[in-house]
């Protein structure tokens, strides 16, 4: 019986030659992450210990939901990171940047067959590489922190098959939120998803970054592309440090696996309050409103999803009733942004744009929703409360659906303006 | 868990998928809060608002389905012990959650069927006999076991002790 890519990670990180699901390991883990939200409750907590971080070169810390902070004290969770930063000496240090999520990738910290945890659910994001990608707790970080490893339950894999190829205006985003219609909010709980099928290897890196980033509103513990050369090429290009592939073996033993048509896909929206309450955009009514529409956050805000909501845009302007909020996922996405003409397109278009971080996603500053108010959002979550007020109504779209609705004023298709 | 241990309060009834959104707003995760202030977020933006106010030391949460699923924030476990809850029962938890609240010394518990209890009703969680009693209906949930690891990190009182235990 072979073993998935999840099992291969987990069995060579922690020294033995397979593992089964339930198993349960002492895995030694490549990369830690933390940022300046939910990394200071646990700096002094380590710091009691007077020992030394494991290997401070395996730790990232980022600043990204903070920024620029709102209040004082929001400022001193900051101010308590650099200095825990400057204390440890930790070098791979990017605050300002944006969210740390796309720090990891751009950085080439995500690399295949390594094991990553992050004090932050949307660690998960790194899948897209091949990493076994997972995110933790505060708590649990003193122990990574001290001695570089963390046990972890071997999880069930399950695999989604996506064939045939996406149609003109579907995104990675209408792919995620199908997924999710299918199998429910916690459909992947405990588990490892691998994205396999054509539609997935046609997909570009920001886009199979979406799939993995929404991972964990399938409830996983990691999902998984396989790697391939475009994986390859991509790390490579950004960190020269070895790594090994790995792929699943033919008679890997899969849970479940879930087979999608791309073909058949069409814009997807996922209405209040669930991710996973996904309606293909010919079944929404055609007059849902909306007061603000979010392009942006580690799961909508790459130079793919810019580039398709700039399509979109180009030439209008978004209606009169509507805040449209952009946020590119990095300086570096931001600089491409512009180099190609993107951002003068959403300034003409009447955006706010607002600088790279974390920003209304999960509902901290730059676009909170009053009661009674509906947004559309390229983001990842539309819980009660999750970008501001618990009576505001959240759609989570694609970037180019985003756009399309900022444009008409109420939840619109994106097709015709492709 | 304690041997003979039995927890005694009143219901909170929630619904399937509280997210940790729900049970502690990203916007109050400031380490500069204190322990009161944390308390007093906790639930704020689920459907019983006025949780952290009229909550008593004891009191137990019953949900539904994947309990806790969303951020990783250890806030949201944190709030609820801070409020002095003395257990989460729910019908399942959500991954990060449930290893998060082990690991802060917060007792949770997945029961099948548990959400047929009533908001208000008074229970009983004996963890001897691994039941769950509701006193009000006379109803009983078997109460599913606690996999070992959490369960020995939990009985040190929360993955700190734990590590003092080794380290200190």
């Amino acid at each position: 019986m072979g073993m998935t890519v999840a099992e291969k990670i987990l069995a060579a990180k922690s020294g033995v030659d397979r593992v089964l699901p339930g198993d349960i390991v002492q895995a030694s883990i490549d990369v830690a992450l933390t940022h300046e939200g939910l990394g200071p409750m646990f700096f002094p907590e380590f710091e009691r210990f007077g020992r030394p971080i494991w290997d401070k070169d395996k730790v990232v810390i980022t600043i990204d939901h903070f920024v620029p902070a709102a209040d004082i004290k929001q400022a001193i969770n900051s101010k308590l990171t650099v200095e825990f930063v400057k204390r440890h000496d930790i070098k791979q240090f990017y605050p300002y940047n944006g969210p740390s999520h796309q720090m990891i990738a751009e950085h080439g910290l995500a690399r295949p067959g390594e094991i990553l945890v992050g004090t932050d659910s949307h660690t998960c994001t790194a899948g897209a590489f091949g990493t076994f990608a997972t995110g933790i707790g505060s708590t649990e970080m003193v122990a990574v922190f001290l001695e570089g490893k963390l046990w972890f339950k071997v999880p069930q894999s399950i695999k989604f098959v996506v064939t045939g190829e996406l149609r003109f205006g579907v995104m990675a985003k209408d792919v995620v939120l199908e997924m999710l219609r299918m199998i429910g909010s916690d459909g992947a709980n405990y588990k490892a998803i691998e994205y396999t099928g054509s539609a997935i290897e046609n997909l570009s890196v920001d886009g199979r970054m979406v799939l993995s980033n929404m991972a964990i509103e399938l409830g996983a513990k990691v999902g998984i592309v396989p790697p391939d050369d475009k994986t390859i090429q991509y790390v490579k290009a950004r960190n020269d440090k070895p790594f090994t592939v790995y792929t699943a073996d033919p008679d890997a033993v899969y849970e479940a696996i879930y087979e999608i048509d791309a073909t058949r896909l069409e814009p997807m929206v996922a209405v209040p309050h669930n991710p996973a309450n996904g309606v293909p955009i010919s079944g929404i009514a055609d007059d849902v409103r909306i007061d603000q529409a979010f392009i942006g956050s580690c799961t909508g805000g790459r130079l793919e999803d810019l580039r398709a909501a700039a399509r979109v845009l180009k030439g209008r302007v978004a209606h009169s009733d509507v805040r449209l909020l952009v946020i590119p996922a990095s300086r570096e996405v931001y600089r491409k942004a512009m180099d190609e003409g993107l951002i003068e397109i959403f300034f003409n278009a009447g955006a706010i744009i607002e600088y790279p971080n974390c920003g209304p996603c999960c509902g901290l500053h730059q676009g909170i929703l009053a009661p009674d108010e509906v947004c559309v959002t390229a983001s990842n979550r539309n819980f009660p409360g999750r970008m501001g007020s618990p009576q505001a109504r959240l759609y989570l779209a694609s970037p180019a659906t985003v756009a399309a609705s900022a444009v008409e004023g109420r939840i619109a298709d994106p097709r015709k303006y492709l | 868990m304690e041997k003979g241990r039995v927890i005694k309060g009143r219901v909170w009834k929630f619904g399937d998928n509280i997210d940790t959104d729900q049970i502690y707003p990203t916007k109050f995760c400031v380490v500069s809060y204190t322990k009161e202030e944390v308390a007093s977020h906790a639930m704020e933006a689920s459907d019983h608002p006025n949780f952290a106010r009229e909550a008593k030391p004891g009191d137990i949460i019953v949900g539904g389905r994947n309990f806790g699923c969303g951020s990783s924030r250890e806030y949201a476990p944190v709030s609820l012990k801070y409020v002095g809850v003395g257990a989460v029962i729910a019908e399942s938890f959500a991954r990060i959650f449930y290893r998060n609240a082990f690991n802060i010394g917060l007792l949770v518990i997945e029961a099948k069927g548990i959400s047929n209890i009533n908001e208000g009703d008074e229970i009983e969680i004996d963890m001897e006999l691994g039941e769950i009693r509701d006193l009000t209906t006379g109803s009983r949930y078997p109460a599913a076991a606690v996999p070992a690891g959490p369960r020995e990190v939990f009985e040190k009182g929360g993955l700190i002790p734990y590590l003092e235990a080794r380290y200190l």
